[in-house]
């Protein structure tokens, strides 16, 4: 117990993301003091320029020497070239001095060696503008005062945002993690779920230090810094009984009954083979959904065929026999992909996004179909269409499948097709789901939500109506039933499948196949076991 | 001072891209000598010891690379180079 006199504690609202209690240290990633640098003076801006160049210089140095891959180091040794050739920076330290703050200075300088690459004829050449946007990004990460931290386990990290690379990289045993931006469907969010890692996002981070003690409250919604020795005391309380949850979660394994006995199926939600890592494919009914829009973001080039093909594969045979449903990439609204999605649309999740982007960017769709029929050789995969509006939309991708699959056929590779099934997540397909010629239903709670509502889930002032009403349980009832009535698998794969308080009114309404981040397993078993029936 | 030159066809597999210009430009610098870089016998002409102007020029397979030297070491520069870009950018001794 320490006897410092007690500061008040303070409670900072946020959105949770991953539910949880994690109690800690806190640790802030970012210290970027952007409004400080317009008000220097020309000679400030050159040298501080001239010290973020510096330090990133040091950076990719380091950096190089711990990769062991050939290329990367490539990469990182043209970096380093880049840095060290005065004629890199020197149009920037040109706009410092005709009276430009040193970061717009460094973006303008960069961006148009940016440009000239990526106007290149040569693929090779064009693909070299990546590693300056990169070393661009790097340098005014360095400007802005942000350094590459090390994560201990047990801490609380408080960023702007948070790569899924750094995520993937960092222990979380304990901890926990805080966002200013980010939403409750980014990557990281999902990761976290997946982890079972409580996270907040749209947390006011401004006035936080590194080391104060904080409580992160996931399942409120709130960060507590400083908190009274009683609120302490609750917490840890809190902490020790999530504990023992999880530990018996993790030894009850076994098929999902309810309290009567009615078998459910409980599958998971994953985005690439580094979840299923830790996963025992015994002890859950499937994956329910693979979401394979993170195999195509934060990359130069959008993935091959093979890359694909040995990730279905792979993840297949991972399930050994159970289902493996695989959706078409989803991009587009708050999952834009470079060289993919249109920018700037001013509406993006009633705009060009899953299945409309796909039946425009065939190329694309046409590769990914082709490695999935491949892919479905190795296992009881699944292939499922996002964002489905209307029957026809579903009548062209089938009609695709079976023209990949033909031209597979032809070159003589082994192939297989799986039963292609729909996303159901806009209302005109819930209304009319009869009319779909789909294999199987899968309903997108998050999108159906926010459509039914006609309220964004990222708006903070209209959580409340973004919540699942009468109305969106009337429509999740309205797919299970007619699925029922023409002898198809109905499933949820939303986020409202994982939450436990929610699961009785699914199992009201007929549902029987939930798939849930892998974090959520346990909460959810528990609660499909005590439900006793329709109240 | 005379300016020395020397020119050479460059074959390797995806033109100056980053890897060789990084080995040219890092050889370049080893010298004193005031070394441009070129892709026609006239120019126009670029710092061999940038490795920013020297990707610049984007030179794909099979062009020819033209140099011209001035300083004391010059004549060694410009051999160093043209052996390196000869050797297919190898690690040479």
């Amino acid at each position: 117990m320490d006897h410092r006199p007690h500061r008040a504690s303070q409670r900072i609202a946020g959105r949770s993301a991953a539910p949880g209690v994690a109690l800690g240290p806190l640790l802030r990633l970012v210290t970027a003091k952007p409004q400080t640098r317009s008000s220097r003076s020309v000679t400030g801006e050159q040298q501080a320029l001239a010290e973020a160049l510096e330090v990133s210089k040091l950076d990719l140095t380091a950096l190089a020497g711990k990769v062991e891959d050939e290329d990367a180091e490539a990469i990182l040794t043209f970096q380093t070239a880049l840095l060290e050739d005065e004629n890199l920076a020197a149009p920037a330290y040109a706009r410092i001095a005709d009276g430009e703050a040193a970061d717009r200075a460094w973006i303008a300088a960069i961006d148009s060696e940016i440009a000239s690459y990526e106007q290149a004829e040569d693929s090779y050449f064009r693909a070299r503008a990546s590693d300056l946007r990169d070393l661009r990004d790097r340098v005014l990460r360095r400007l802005a005062g942000e350094v590459d931290q090390a994560v201990p386990p047990g801490v609380i990290v408080a960023a702007e945002d948070l790569p899924p690379s750094v995520f993937l990289a960092t222990d979380w045993r304990n901890g926990g993690l805080v966002l200013r931006r980010g939403s409750p469907s980014s990557h990281v969010a999902i990761l976290a779920r997946s982890r079972g890692v409580p996270m907040l996002v749209g947390v006011d981070i401004d006035h936080l230090e590194s080391g104060v003690d904080t409580v992160l409250d996931g399942d409120a919604g709130a960060l507590i810094v400083d908190p009274d020795p009683d609120l302490k005391a609750d917490y840890d309380r809190r902490l020790a009984e999530q504990a023992k949850l999880r530990v018996e979660a993790a030894s009850f394994w076994g098929p999902a009954l309810t309290a009567t006995g009615e078998r459910v199926q409980l599958m998971i939600n994953v985005t690439g083979l580094a979840e299923l890592r830790d996963i025992d494919p015994s002890k859950v009914d499937g994956i329910g959904l693979m979401r394979t829009e993170f195999l195509f973001q934060a990359r130069d080039k959008l993935p091959t065929e093979e890359e694909q093909y040995q990730i279905y594969r792979q993840m297949a045979e991972w399930a050994a026999g159970k289902p493996v449903t695989i959706r078409t990439l989803d991009a587009g609204g708050d999952k834009p992909i470079a060289g993919l999605t249109e920018a700037g649309d001013p509406n993006p999740f009633l705009g060009v996004r899953g299945v409309r982007l796909s039946l425009r960017r065939l190329d694309v769709f046409r590769l990914q179909l082709r490695a999935l029929a491949r892919a479905a050789v190795a296992g009881n995969l699944k292939v499922m269409i996002p964002m489905v509006t209307v029957p026809e939309e579903l009548d062209r991708c089938r009609k695709l499948f079976a023209d990949v699959v033909h031209e597979l056929q032809g070159e003589g590779i082994d192939t297989k097709s799986p039963p292609l099934g729909m996303m159901v997540e806009v209302p005109a397909a819930a209304l009319s789901i009869e009319d779909f010629n789909a294999d199987f239903f899968s309903i997108g709670s998050n999108d159906l939500i926010q459509y039914v509502a006609a309220a964004s889930r990222d708006e903070p002032q209209l959580a409340e109506l973004a919540r699942p009403s009468r109305a969106v349980f009337g429509l999740i009832g309205r797919v299970v039933d007619q699925a029922r009535r023409l002898g198809r698998e109905a499933s949820l794969c939303g986020d409202l499948a994982g939450e436990p308080a929610q699961v009785a009114s699914l199992l009201d309404q007929g549902l029987r196949i939930f798939s849930v981040a892998p974090g959520a397993l346990g909460p959810v078993r528990a609660a499909i076991a005590r439900y006793t029936g329709k109240a | 001072m005379n300016k020395l030159r020397a020119s050479v066809l460059m074959r390797h597999e995806v033109g100056l891209h980053a890897r060789p210009s990084v080995k040219l430009t890092k050889l370049a610098k080893a010298f004193e000598s005031k070394i441009d870089l070129g892709l026609s016998p006239d120019g126009p002409w670029i710092d061999a010891k940038s490795i920013v102007k020297v990707m610049a020029t984007k030179a794909p397979k099979d062009s020819t690379i033209y140099f011209r030297a001035e300083g004391k070491d010059a004549k060694a520069a410009l051999e160093a180079l043209v052996t390196l870009i000869d050797g297919d950018f190898q690690d040479g001794p």
